[in-house]
């Protein structure tokens, strides 16, 4: 679950990590008056939508006036911010950030995530942070520090000042970057983050360290005694297929291709996907059904498949572990009848009652083609989308 | 021989009691697992599938000295089950379990490299050793005594490899279920080990996923450390980079953990690589004949 800018830096204040004065505008009628409160002259404004690429989207601007915050807001606050990182309708805006402007001697980068391949938790610091941080990480890998948190000892200060040399930074801002490296482990691990961004990590013109953009995201596993992080999950950011899925413990996520697929387990969801390419068509989805299926999810599944007006066909694919395949064909069946499905659907059942499953099927007098091996059922469903 | 389970298994079941825990050990005790009981706290002195219950780990393995136990806790309870099982000193630990947070594993993980014992998964569907020994969720009636070692991140795709090895005749020695998750109690390479030095196993399949670097780090292990035969699928070739592909694991990031990367490493590595899960069998019945 992704936090949002806003979010993330109010989680940094209560960690001790330095961020500018900041208020959030839900109305246009608030911006002004908050953007005075900062007393200042010089005001960033940023769009709070969960996808990154805001700046060269124009959903950052720095201001030099009262007028232009409001114009700011007006522009933005119920609109949708489009970014290359979100699809060709963007995400709405429903907050603007105000913040005083700081002046930037230079950008650092800071990140905390789990790496899978050593098995701890790592933080990472680049002298060279900013919007090509990824460029940087793939062509002067050198230019990136990384320091490794153990996540039941103590945090060490010599890590901190490694780190912190790879920074440049002088004494004072090094004392400062240790409380920094250490509130900001303590806060991975105590709210169970997946990850943690500040990119950019400044000097200023005080030649103090300070967050001025935050990139939070919390293990959705550990969601369960995170309650107040929870409580900041914006439905708003997320795709609203996906989100009507996962009420139903379904796994969806939308692609460009016209054959809906239905699955049981992200991985043979992946290799349906792989296969219905090799066969010379393209998946309109990714959808895991999960171990739970039932009639009624299988039902919901259909709906959500057809929801998507590119869908020519739809393939599903089912090995039973669990799952039960007659449960499976007995919830086609009343899917097909209840939501009305005009387009052909073929349907691949192995494992667990197939056998019933397929008999099912046969005898519903349905459009809906049973076939057993797993390439010709692709070769079929790529045939029936052409 | 076969690896990690077998007839001298002495397994017992954490969260016993519960529906899907009743569900498969009645399935495990049917299949000839020598499974002796189980732990719900609570309910220490009931019986349960013609089993003692016993209240916590420790008496368990005091009266029926099990050596494994199948966690099917639910996550949020799963870390202290965990850790209950490696105090108690049991050597292989199986977690059905998804949804455990994943800092969670990183403790337990950890826990469990200093006591010497083992962890398979969590979110995985657990293991079999055909005709001896089943601790899992998978359908036992697709498996068939044989020459093939399966380890796999995905549930489904481990049957689906599993039905065609057992079509084609092959069958398989063990099947191991490591888990898609970000930090598996084991991974790859510490499966491809135990497949290297069992005489039963004469192959190996490998079934991977996008995201990570495990796959990676198999490739370079098994160039230098595994003499039989290797057939590989990656799953998610066609996946979207950025996409969140259900398991926590799957996550592509930076151009790292694509498939195609995973595919080359393994090939380089003298592996023989598949793009359709549906040629998994027939590839490696034709790299042992």
């Amino acid at each position: 679950m992704n936090l949002h800018e806003h979010q993330a830096k109010t989680l940094f204040k209560s960690y001790d990590l330095p961020t500018s004065n900041f208020f959030v505008a839900n109305k246009v009628e608030e911006a002004k008056e908050l953007a005075e409160k900062l007393n200042v002259s010089k005001w960033v404004v940023k769009a709070q939508v969960h996808a990154g690429g805001r700046g060269k989207a124009g959903g950052v601007e720095v201001v030099e006036s009262l007028e232009d915050v409001e114009s700011f807001a007006k522009k933005w606050l119920g609109k949708n911010l489009v970014t290359y990182q979100t699809d060709k309708n963007g995400q709405p805006v429903n907050s603007i950030l105000i913040e005083e402007c700081t002046e930037i001697i230079s950008e650092l980068y800071l990140g905390v995530v789990v790496d899978r391949s050593t098995r701890s938790i790592v933080v990472m610091a680049s002298p060279e942070g900013g919007v090509n941080i990824e460029e940087v990480a793939e062509k002067k890998p050198e230019k990136i520090y990384k320091a490794s948190v153990k996540i039941d000892e103590e945090i060490s200060d010599d890590d901190g000042k490694r780190l912190a040399l790879g920074l440049n930074l002088n004494e004072e801002q090094t004392k400062q970057f240790l409380g920094i490296f250490k509130n900001l482990s303590k806060l991975f691990i105590e709210k169970d983050l997946a990850l943690v961004e500040i990119n950019p990590l400044v000097i200023d013109d005080k030649n103090k360290l300070k967050c001025l953009d935050g990139k939070v995201s919390v293990d959705n596993n550990a969601l369960f005694r995170q309650k107040e992080l929870l409580g900041l999950r914006d439905t708003s950011q997320e795709e609203q297929r996906e989100l009507e899925a996962s009420k139903w413990d379904l796994n969806y996520v939308s692609l460009e291709g016209d054959i809906g697929c239905m699955v049981n387990g992200a991985g043979l969801a992946m290799g349906t996907m792989d296969i219905i390419k090799l066969s010379g068509g393209f998946p309109a989805n990714f959808l895991d059904v999960g171990g739970g299926v039932n009639k009624k999810s299988v039902s919901e599944a259909f709906k959500i498949i057809l929801s998507d007006k590119n869908v020519k066909a739809i393939l599903i694919n089912i090995f039973g572990g669990i799952v039960k395949c007659d449960v499976v064909a007995e919830g086609i069946i009343s899917a097909v009848k209840e939501v009305g499905v005009d387009i052909p659907v073929i349907v691949r059942l192995k494992g667990n009652n197939a056998n019933i499953a397929q008999e099912i099927l046969t005898k519903s007098d349905l459009n809906i083609v049973f076939e057993p091996d797993l390439s010709t059922a692709a070769k079929k469903a790529v045939e029936f989308s052409k | 021989m076969s690896i990690l389970i077998g007839k001298d298994t002495i397994a017992i079941c954490q969260g016993f009691t519960g529906s899907q825990a009743s569900l498969h050990c009645k399935q495990a005790i049917e299949y000839g697992t020598n499974l002796v009981g189980g732990v719900t706290p609570g309910k220490a002195g009931e019986r349960h599938l013609d089993r003692p219950v016993f209240g916590d780990v420790k008496s368990a393995v005091e009266k029926t000295k099990a050596n494994t136990s199948i966690i099917f806790v639910p996550a949020k309870f799963c870390k202290d089950s965990i850790n209950e099982a490696l105090d108690a000193g049991i050597k292989l630990i199986i977690v059905i379990t998804e949804g455990i947070p994943t800092l969670d594993m990183l403790s337990l993980k950890i826990k469990a490299d200093t006591l010497g014992s083992m962890i398979i998964g969590p979110n995985c569907p657990g293991l079999i050793t055909p005709g001896a020994c089943k601790l899992g969720i998978m359908p036992a009636d697709i498996h068939k005594k044989g020459k093939v070692g399966i380890v796999s991140r995905s549930g489904t795709l481990t049957y689906e490899a599993v039905d065609q090895t057992s079509q084609i005749g092959l069958g398989q020695s063990s099947c191991v279920g490591i888990g898609g998750d970000p930090i598996p109690g084991s991974n790859f390479i510490d499966i491809l080990k135990l497949f290297e030095s069992d005489k039963q196993t004469e192959g190996i399949v490998m079934v991977g996923e996008i995201g990570g670097t495990a796959e990676e780090e198999a490739a370079d292990f098994i160039k230098s450390n595994i003499s039989k035969p290797v057939v590989a699928y990656i799953a998610g070739v066609s996946a979207p980079a950025g996409k969140r592909m259900g398991h926590a694991g799957a996550i592509i990031s930076g151009g790292k953990g694509t498939a195609d990367e995973k595919f080359l490493a393994l090939e380089n590595a003298g592996v023989v690589t598949v793009k359709s899960p549906a040629l998994i069998g027939k590839t490696i019945f034709d790299l042992l004949n």
